[in-house]
């Protein structure tokens, strides 16, 4: 674990200096990033140009939800977003290359390719974190103070569970980067929305299957004093870190039997 | 560490030791719509070998006889589905990490460096990541790229640079950390000539100098000749030879041709079987014989009868004798040469 954080730094390290070395490209990439994501954002304030709530939730309130779901995948991504190329890698047998070093491979995988520029993405859902939770009407005591960056935190380790798990099965199936995708990018867009938007089965699903909802609904639900998706009890939006720590646990042993039922290439 | 009493015996005469080990792979091939048949593959099928310590290996074999796949399960890279197998006292698969730190690598069809990054920050990174003292590594980069005259490639991203190029970079990565066995496989494929020739003199030269242990797989058989004292043969799975170069004539019952000019144009000259004339062409006139035998007696016999000129002999080219070879084997056991030690 230390030595696989030690190799993840010096991996990332060297990929942000070598970044460095072409400044402009890398203001413009970066802004690039910021505006495109903020486009999701903008689509919700159209949307809201028509109606004036969505499910019973204000503005404010969805760009909460926004915020927190993009802000926490955003973190997720800077750390481990060149993990779905692990399928490309192992089919060209460059995965080989990664075993042959005194390091752990998921170091490798996940520091690969790593970009100061992904940092758009959470700058953009900062911004509008900070923009919702000044605008919407939320009754702070500590415990919600202390429970947004606590649900930022463990939506980023949810993420960043769900790409390692995605890489675990790259190495059976190794052009199922589509798969992985739904999951993360489709998930992180799903949740930008009120679960009420969502039918019953599916909001079912990804709490008590894949658990997104605690990404953010549900802690979300508790900061702005909604009611909870399915009628979880109170206790359940400070749940989130022991459900991220679960889902990293279980990630960590997918990658471990992918790993070791590796069987290479022929040549 | 390596100071266990049980490792180190008897590690001067088996640096790598390959006991009866076999890879079977277990393969799926849909039929129909939901009728999938299993299959096994065999890739290598109960190998036997050692390698002491700095010997220079070639092991050859034709695409699909297992090579490969043998290099990945001394690298760690795949578990054996049988056998024993340790390099440097080390169970590749089970400490893959640790044995990392004293082995390197070099992948003919894929680099080990970072492809968008200067070839400079992949020796940087190996630096660190092999936890190389500062001392050794500067002495050691200084080393490679003197021998293999990487000075004006450092700054150069590794995308840019020419597969014989690349190559010699990669073989320095694979050096840095000092390893006691390098593993190449196919190291010379695509390269030209010259870059050959350099690649085949530094190893020769790494291995005088620091005794490093060589293991390389190859489809040209001049990497053999000029580097390896020692080949193995392997064909689907099994090892079939065992030994010194020269030996593999013998083994393959390969032969070699006398080739005589007479004074003028002659009937076919009679020679005691198993020789036998091959061609004739005018006054010149080929002759086939056991590489085994010594060509005097022949000669001799000839220069007795015929009017002989000139003479040269060819010897056997080996890749026609592993081809033979090949041929000929029907599931007999490795055969070791009696030049071999």
């Amino acid at each position: 674990m230390v030595e696989g954080l030690r190799a993840y730094r010096m991996i990332a390290g060297m990929w942000v200096r070598s970044g460095m070395t072409y400044r402009t490209s890398f203001v413009f990439t970066l802004f690039g990033n910021l505006v495109l994501t903020g486009m999701d954002f903008v689509g919700i304030l159209l949307m809201f140009s028509q109606v004036d709530s969505l499910a019973g939730w204000s503005l404010p309130e969805v760009a909460f939800l926004y915020a927190a779901s993009v802000t926490s995948f955003g973190l997720a991504h800077l750390a481990a977003g060149s993990m779905p190329q692990l399928g490309t890698r192992i089919r060209d047998g460059s995965f080989d290359v990664l075993l042959v070093r005194p390091v752990p491979v998921l170091a490798q995988v996940g520091g690969d390719r790593f970009s100061l520029r992904r940092l758009g993405r959470v700058v953009q859902g900062g911004a509008v974190l900070g923009w919702a939770l000044v605008a919407a009407d939320v009754d702070w005591t500590v415990a919600k103070v202390l429970l947004v960056p606590l649900m930022v935190v463990s939506g980023a380790a949810i993420f960043v569970a769900l790409f390692v798990a995605g890489a675990a099965f790259q190495i059976y199936a190794q052009d199922a980067a589509e798969v992985q995708n739904a999951f993360t990018y489709g998930g992180t867009t799903m949740l930008q929305y009120p679960p009420a938007v969502f039918g019953k089965e599916l909001v079912r699903g990804v709490t008590f299957v894949l658990p997104l909802a605690f990404v953010n609904w549900v802690p979300a639900a508790h900061v702005l004093g909604r009611p909870y998706p399915l009628e979880l009890p109170g206790w359940a939006a400070f749940a989130s870190p022991l459900v991220a720590a679960a889902c990293c646990a279980l990630a960590g042993l997918a990658w471990r039997t992918g790993l070791r039922s590796y069987r290479s290439v022929g040549s | 560490m390596s100071g266990r009493m049980g490792t180190t015996a008897g590690s001067e005469g088996a640096f790598i030791e390959v006991d009866r080990v076999e890879k079977v792979f277990d393969v799926r091939r849909r039929k129909g719509l939901l009728r999938r048949e299993r299959h096994q593959v065999r890739a290598v099928d109960s190998i036997s070998f050692t390698v002491a310590r700095g010997e220079m290996v070639g092991y050859i074999g034709p695409n699909g006889a297992g090579k490969s796949t043998t290099i990945k399960m001394l690298t760690g890279i795949l578990t054996p589905s049988g056998g024993r197998l340790r390099v440097a006292g080390i169970d590749p698969s089970r400490e893959r990490t640790r044995l990392a730190h004293r082995i390197g690598v070099v992948f003919g069809q894929r680099t080990t460096l970072w492809w968008d990054l200067p070839l400079i920050d992949s020796y940087k990174l190996m630096h660190r990541m092999y936890r190389i003292p500062d001392a050794r590594y500067r002495e050691n980069l200084a080393r490679l790229v003197e021998l293999l005259d990487l000075g004006d490639l450092l700054e150069v991203p590794v995308r840019q640079l020419s597969l014989g190029q690349r190559m010699r970079g990669d073989i320095a990565a694979a050096l840095l950390h000092d390893p006691e066995v390098l593993y190449l496989d196919e190291p010379t494929i695509g390269l030209d000539v010259v870059s050959k020739t350099r690649v085949r003199e530094f190893l020769r030269q790494v291995n005088a100098e620091r005794d490093t242990t060589v293991l390389l797989t190859t489809h040209d058989l001049q990497d053999i000749e000029q580097v390896c004292s020692r080949v193995m043969v392997i064909d689907q799975g099994r090892l079939v030879y065992d030994g010194a170069l020269a030996g593999l004539h013998e083994v393959g019952e390969s032969e070699r041709t006398l080739v005589v000019d007479l004074e003028r144009e002659c009937p076919p000259v009679e020679v005691p079987a198993p020789a036998r004339v091959v061609r004739v062409d005018g006054p010149r006139q080929w002759v086939a014989f056991p590489a085994s035998e010594p060509a005097a007696a022949l000669v001799t016999r000839i220069a007795e009868r015929y009017p002989l000129v000139d003479l040269s002999v060819r010897e056997p080219d080996i890749e026609a004798v592993i081809a033979q070879m090949y041929a000929e084997r029907a599931g007999r056991a490795p055969t070791r040469s009696p030049q071999s030690s």
